[in-house]
């Protein structure tokens, strides 16, 4: 038995060059990354201040950054899917060998859904949600960190496959037979099930610390009829993650055992049944796309309500139909597989009850906009993000009602008019929502609001870029093009790729524009400052505190006496800061120590993850024993919280409110 | 997180009302805890589904009937419930702050917990050394997974209580130490409600004759 | 789960300790005798002669149900009490998870069989 399992130097693709030139510049990216900080002398803040932080705001910020650099990664791959599908019309081949493609495609479903879009979510959730309910941190700060850890371990290991090994070409559901080992005997597969596998605890973690957060810990007076809306749809999601994550977890362990020790749950032999998968990945499936969801929804909740200057129009229809939309997502989910064999009386109640859950998301969206009309909209680049999802999310979504029909499914399934739907709710959808929210709470996040006009400039080329890159693929799809095609022979199809490969271009300089958008902004920063911590005028609590807020948000917590919390305040103030709410004696209070533990568990599951895909026994019981250890010296550790003095209390609030009165 | 914890008259923390602000650190832990288990319940709920769409995929080989016995079966659910039952009885004594109380009802569940564990190995070798491998067929690797599964929560839950029990003695009856104690035995209950479910379908409803 | 968690040490309240200590031996011994009670059925049900066989699997189903709901009760003390609210609606949420899971998969599945092939 070879010391290194599998491992050898064949699995560096140095026969294969644009492998080879991905790895090599990522690898400088980040080599050059690490110098740098090297350089500066900044490793004992980095390590102080954000890598140990247990700080809800800065890990939502860590997320943020890892789903914007995956952002980058993912695009890429996306890039060169167009351009390969725009290029290998007729007997031409293009640039990328199927062995290549099958893992790009595969690749970027992966990192856009699990590496972007969660981490994204989740980072906004993280850093907002204490912020609006009143309180200092989530229910507990150090497992918080814990699961930012082990989402970083699965983005690393994602990351590593394009250096050592392959990724997985089985596209981003990794469906048995084509999975199992016998069609997959690379270690492609395994890198999939165990990176997801690791930041697949992560996230369920997460799941289980906001919802005893926003079920057990929000300011006194705030009843769950007085919370943000954006609290109510990340109660939504994290109940999901909670109810759902589990199945996955089951479902790759399952098809792990298979690989691992030959067990015949999906394979084709032994009487496996590859359906059971399909069957349990979707009923995940399906409840991770509401998870996706439903923060953005919160997120347009907040941004319509404050750039309009009126409260959220229908709160409680608001409440209902998130709830409502949380518990359907577990009645749908058969609509991913309407041709794979069941029949018309199963396809028949899931086609009625997929068109059901269409219906709480009507609501909302006339909620929106019976909120702006009769008000005075300010159209900032979060609303214009809002805006852009109306009108971009309510198509994707009828394109997704006609797909509900397991008739018209039947012509449509896995064509390019489904990789257009999808796309069409998830980036009209969850990635606008995204921007939105990074646009809303960056100055919260930073102290300076980002640039309008290059917000603007990344908006517009998103918007037309989508349309431009997906309204081919509609078409094409019901002219009978499937999805996944490294080459094609219909000749009549490459001028709407060729289309849709303009569309992607033009993306990239939306992207281009968000890059200028920060640098832009981090060098002016001095001239959009956020002095008063309320730069948008805003109506919900995270606005009542200085940008950035201290490390305990709120000196004494906030007394709630309806909903937008913080609006109550201001009128109450009638407009002037310094009357509002001014505490009358600060107390000590105790915060959650800093922890090395998030860190040092997700070095573990990275030696761990890497050792069991490449069959290192040895290493991988190491890294098990280690994150066993690490939670030992976590479980035995003296302190758990640092008291915060009454004066420290005192001095930032002061600060605080001489800023208001600027 | 300073809220100060509000008792009512026999002494019990108050729960928190619709706004009262941040409910008391225990009752946090312990709430976040029981969604921790609930998510664990539904991760064996999707093996549970996978073995009951699987249980007549024998592929030629030996089926439940042929191999569970029940009488074992009865044994190993005796052990588990009576060390459900011990648990409780550690419950009050960590409560009353005994150690010795503690540490006794601590043992006894662990060595009936440890005994469970040794039928169910002994079960599994004797159908491994029969050629029924988990490998054999469809059936099999569910049986196995879902049983072993269960089997490998029930020694994650031994080492805890040997850590807890190092915990106790190191470090007293700690605010931290009573509230883990406190979820171990949701965990430990949580997993003979588990075991309810597997031997009434798998070992009983699976071997009807 | 009411959480015990006495942080007195006033000697008043001692005797109520005792008291609540006496109750909570009590609650985990009735349980731990109706679980037995319901073991004993389901072993029993499983291997008699003398009931009518197809009802078997329903009436095991109903008697597990039961003793899951003894175990929540008398050992995880999920009552119906207000301060409760929460925990029994949690466990509901999963419960209804765990329902559509396995009837779901369960349909589909036999379902999908049935249109097998031959």
């Amino acid at each position: 038995m070879n010391i290194l399992g599998k491992l050898s130097w064949s699995a560096i693709p140095i026969s294969e060059p644009e492998d080879l030139i991905a790895s090599g510049l990522m690898i400088l990216a980040a080599v050059g990354v690490l110098a740098w900080v090297t350089a500066k002398g900044r490793w004992p803040y980095l390590w102080q201040e954000w890598l140990t932080s247990v700080d809800h705001k800065r890990i939502g910020v860590m997320y943020c950054v890892l789903a914007l650099l995956m952002l980058l990664r993912g695009f890429t791959d996306a890039i060169m899917m167009r351009t390969q599908q725009a290029l290998a019309a007729g007997g031409a081949q293009g640039y990328l060998p199927p062995q290549h493609y099958d893992q790009i495609f595969s690749a970027h479903g992966t990192i856009m859904i699990f590496f972007m879009a969660m981490p994204f979510i989740i980072g906004l959730m993280n850093f907002a949600v204490p912020l609006q309910l009143g309180i200092r941190d989530v229910a507990f700060p150090t497992l918080n960190s814990v699961s930012l850890g082990l989402t970083a371990s699965g983005i690393l290991l994602t990351n590593v496959s394009l250096v050592i090994g392959e990724f997985a070409k089985t596209g981003w559901v990794a469906y048995p037979p084509l999975s199992e080992l016998r069609f997959s005997p690379g270690v492609g597969v395994d890198y999939y099930l165990w990176a997801l596998q690791i930041s697949g605890v992560g996230t369920l973690l997460t799941g289980i610390n906001f919802v005893t957060t926003i079920l057990k810990m929000r300011a006194p007076g705030m009843s769950y009829m007085r919370m943000p809306v954006f609290c109510w749809t990340a109660l939504a999601t994290n109940l999901l993650i909670v109810a759902a994550f589990p199945v996955l977890t089951a479902t790759f362990a399952m098809l792990l055992l298979d690989r691992y020790l030959g067990f015949h749950f999906f394979t084709n032999s032994g009487q496996g049944n590859p359906m059971m998968y399909v069957n349990l990945f979707w009923a995940w499936g399906h409840p991770e796309v509401y998870i996706l969801i439903l923060p953005a929804f919160g997120i347009f909740s907040e941004v319509f309500a404050t750039f309009s200057g009126k409260p959220l129009f229908g709160y409680r229809s608001m409440v209902a139909a998130t709830m409502a939309i949380c518990i359907f997502s577990f009645l749908v989910w058969l609509h991913h597989f309407f041709t794979m064999g069941a029949g018309a009386d199963v396809n028949g109640f899931f086609g009625v009850m997929t068109m059901i859950i269409a219906v709480p998301t009507g609501v909302k969206i006339f909620n929106w906009l019976f909120t702006m009309f009769g008000g005075r909209v300010r159209f900032t680049v979060p609303i214009l993000w809002s805006l852009g999802f109306m009108v971009t999310f309510v198509i994707g979504g009828m394109t997704g009602v006609l797909l509900a029909v397991p008739p018209a499914d039947f012509q449509l399934h896995n064509s390019l008019f489904l990789v257009a739907h999808f796309h069409n709710v998830l980036i009209g959808g969850l990635f606008f929502g995204v921007m939105a929210g990074y646009n809303y709470w960056f100055p919260k996040a930073f102290g300076f609001t980002l640039s309008e006009r290059w917000g603007k400039a990344a908006f517009w080329c998103w918007l037309i870029g989508f349309y431009v890159a997906f309204m081919p693929l509609y078409a094409l799809g019901l002219m009978g093009m499937t999805r996944r095609l490294q080459h094609y022979d219909n000749a009549s199809w490459q001028p709407l790729l060729i289309v849709a490969a303009a569309g992607a271009i033009i993306v990239l300089c939306g992207i281009i524009c968000q890059i200028v958008q920060l640098v832009v902004s981090i060098r002016d920063r001095e001239q959009h400052r956020d002095r008063t911590g309320d730069p948008w005028d805003g109506r919900t609590l995270e606005w009542a505190t200085p940008s950035p807020p201290p490390t305990w948000n709120f000196p004494v917590l906030p007394r709630v006496e309806g909903k937008d919390a913080f609006w109550i305040q201001k009128q109450h103030a009638g407009g002037s800061g310094a009357e509002r709410g001014e505490p009358l004696r600060y107390e000590p209070i105790e915060m959650p120590k800093n922890s090395a533990t998030g860190f040092v568990t997700a070095f573990f599951a990275v030696v761990t993850g890497f050792a069991l895909i490449w069959h290192i026994w040895w290493m991988a019981l190491l890294g098990v024993l280690g994150a066993f250890v690490t939670i030992l010296a976590f479980a035995w550790r003296e302190r758990a919280e640092i008291e915060i003095p009454a004066a420290v209390l005192e001095r930032g609030d002061r600060a605080y409110r001489a800023g208001l009165n600027r | 997180m300073s809220v100060a914890a509000i008792f009512d008259e026999s002494g019990h923390p108050l729960q928190d009302t619709a706004g009262d602000g941040p409910a008391p650190k225990a009752i946090v832990v312990a709430y976040g805890f029981w969604i921790f288990l609930l998510s664990d319940i539904v991760m064996f709920s999707a093996i549970f589904a996978t073995y009951a769409v699987l249980a007549h995929a024998t592929a030629g080989g030996p089926s439940g009937a042929q191999l569970f016995n029940r009488t074992r079966v009865l044994v190993e659910t005796g052990c588990l419930l009576l060390s459900s039952y011990t648990c409780g009885l550690m419950s009050l004594g960590v409560e009353a702050r005994h150690r010795v109380a503690t540490y006794c009802a601590a043992l006894i569940t662990f060595v009936l917990g440890a005994a469970f564990l040794s039928v169910e190995i002994s079960e599994f070798a004797g159908m491994v050394a029969r050629g029924a491998t988990p490998e054999r067929s469809a059936f099999l690797s569910a049986f196995f997974t879902l049983v072993g599964c269960h089997g490998l929560h029930v020694s994650f839950g031994l080492i805890w209580l040997v850590v807890m029990m190092a915990q106790v003695v190191t470090k007293g009856f700690r605010e931290a130490v009573v509230r883990r104690l406190f979820c171990f035995s949701l965990f430990w209950h949580a997993l003979d409600i588990i075991w309810v479910g597997i031997f009434t379908v798998v070992y009983l409803i699976g071997t009807r004759s | 789960m009411s959480t015990q968690t006495h942080e007195n040490s006033s000697g008043s309240t001692r005797g109520e300790s005792r008291e609540a200590l006496r109750s909570g031996f009590f609650v985990y011994t009735v349980g731990l005798i109706l679980a037995i009670i319901l073991t004993a059925t389901s072993f029993w049900a499983a291997s008699t002669p003398l009931l009518w066989a197809p009802g078997v699997a329903l009436g095991l189903a109903v008697l597990a149900v039961a003793q899951m709901g003894v175990h929540l009760v008398f050992f995880l003390h999920i009552t119906t009490g207000p301060d409760n609210t929460n925990n029994v609606l949690a466990l509901a949420f999963g419960l209804m998870i765990v329902t559509l899971v396995v009837a779901g998969s369960l349909w589909i599945m036999a379902n999908l069989n049935a249109n097998m092939m031959p």
